[in-house]
């Protein structure tokens, strides 16, 4: 029978939620790390037992850990992330120069075809690549000596690498997006690296149209059509139908188009879904309504989707890497609240309950679609 | 012998209950004690000094003997209590967070 495991990053541990295809009931694994900062925590599309955990602390430094038994028993391995050569300067919030220094991984990707390759995003800014299973880590260069490096400067989350989305149609391509530096491409499997920020304006930097130094929070895209990306910038819903070389705003009818996910529905390539933050001061939804709010004609037209949800006095976030969604028949969409909750949708979007409600605050949210 | 104190949070990730007891050949230094700790011990590499500087990592601290040492040389000597296993080379976790 067919199930889904809901892979939970928290700031005090990782959780993973497991159900069968009707996702009525769920068990509750964890906390594993305990204590630890989880950013992330994903499986291998390949082989979904196989799982990597970003596990980090101020005091202790990074450590990665994985599973080859869907979390049943973890080891660690390599958690030397070396920048090559000499690592430069990027911009300070001051706009002086500031060292590379690396401080944690916020963002794990395993490969389409190997389960033993990984990409890690990292902070400050870089792209890492593992083919052994985690056991050494080797920084693609290219990306940050591209040239714009020393013009990125960090957001308020620090300068992190967050999103890295492998297109399923061309291994050589590859995207990514940096707070604040913006989205970049890579068409040659990374070795060499262009800005895709054609078409966004920020008003919150020098040049609102700058070709790099914009804080896009996430990126998304459908499998089936790798080429159109979706993008939720620090504000502004983005769309692109050229693979990022140039950018169309779609927030529409959105109450606030500022916010942190973005993420599609594994059916239907133009539902799309957002959840709406009131703004870059006051992180939480507007008027104390938790409303994920769903578009299926790819952008500028949106619904509240609000049946399930707290409608009054909440104030949560939901971060940039707590969205996401299974594939079974019926779309699941899954979302983590900084106010540790977990909320489930079995229909795509229609009704929502909560998996967990009392959970450290929810950094990551990962679904597999187990067979 | 030289025994190592370790802070919860390192305890679990190395997987050891107590105090960890070391062989250190030689002089008896903040160096040598990480050093053989981390031969035992390969995931704690990175944990306590940085990979790139081999420096102590900001929020740590090391204790021994009522006296807080985090600013010595790393290659200083050890007070002989720590050398002769009288007393523990504490590893801290900083008072930080709240």
């Amino acid at each position: 029978m067919s199930g889904v495991r809901i892979l939970v990053g928290t700031r005090k541990g990782a959780f993973i939620l497991e159900s069968d295809g009707a996702r009525k009931q769920w068990d509750i694994g964890g906390p594993y790390f305990a204590g630890w900062e989880i950013y992330h925590i994903k499986g291998s599309p390949v082989a979904p037992d196989r799982i990597y955990v970003s596990q980090s602390s101020s005091w202790f430094g990074q450590q990665i850990q994985r599973s080859s038994d869907g979390g049943e028993s973890w080891e660690p391995v390599g958690n030397n992330f070396a920048y090559d050569g000499v690592p430069g300067t990027h911009q300070w919030y001051d706009g002086t120069p500031h060292p590379w220094e690396f401080k944690r991984v916020w963002h794990l990707e395993p490969s389409l075809t190997d389960y033993d390759a990984v990409y890690a995003g990292v902070e400050d800014a870089a792209l890492f690549h593992t083919t052994n299973g985690g056991k050494s880590w080797q920084e693609l260069s290219g990306l940050r000596g591209h040239g714009s490096g020393p013009q990125w400067q960090p957001g308020a989350g620090g300068m992190c690498l967050h999103t890295i989305l492998l297109d399923p149609l061309d291994p050589k391509r590859m995207f990514i997006a940096i707070s604040a530096a913006g989205a970049f491409r890579t068409d040659n499997g990374g070795e060499t690296w262009r800005p895709i920020n054609k078409g966004l304006k920020s008003e919150y930097i020098p040049d609102p149209t700058a070709d790099v130094g914009h804080c896009v929070h996430r990126l998304a895209l459908h499998p089936s059509r790798p080429n159109v990306l979706f993008m939720q910038k620090h504000w502004d819903v983005m769309r692109s139908n050229d693979a990022g070389d140039s950018w169309h705003e779609v927030s529409g009818n959105l109450p606030t188009d500022f916010g942190f996910v973005i993420d599609v529905h594994a059916h239907e390539p133009d539902t799309i879904y957002v959840v709406p933050i009131k703004s870059d001061s006051e992180h939480f939804p507007p008027d104390g309504q938790l409303r994920v709010w769903r578009s299926r004609t790819g952008g500028n037209e949106w619904e509240p989707l609000t049946k399930g949800l707290p409608q009054a006095n909440c104030y949560v976030n939901v971060l940039r890497d707590a969205m996401a969604v299974d594939s079974l028949d019926s779309c699941g969409i899954y979302f983590g609240t900084t106010g540790g909750q977990v909320y489930a949708s079995a229909d795509g979007g229609d009704t929502w309950s909560a998996i967990v409600r009392d959970l450290p605050p929810v950094l990551s949210v990962e679904a597999q679609t187990l067979k | 012998m030289i025994r190592v104190v370790l802070p919860a949070h390192l305890k679990m990730h190395a997987n050891v209950n107590g105090e960890v007891e070391l062989e250190v050949d030689g002089a008896v230094t903040q160096r040598t004690v990480l050093d053989a700790l981390e031969r035992s011990y390969p995931v704690l590499q990175g944990a306590i000094r940085d990979y790139s500087t081999q420096r102590r990592r900001p929020f740590l601290r090391f204790f021994a003997c009522e006296r807080d040492l985090s600013h010595e040389s790393p290659d200083a000597p050890l007070p002989d209590a720590v050398a002769n296993g009288a007393q523990p080379f504490l590893i801290v976790g900083a008072l930080a967070g709240g």
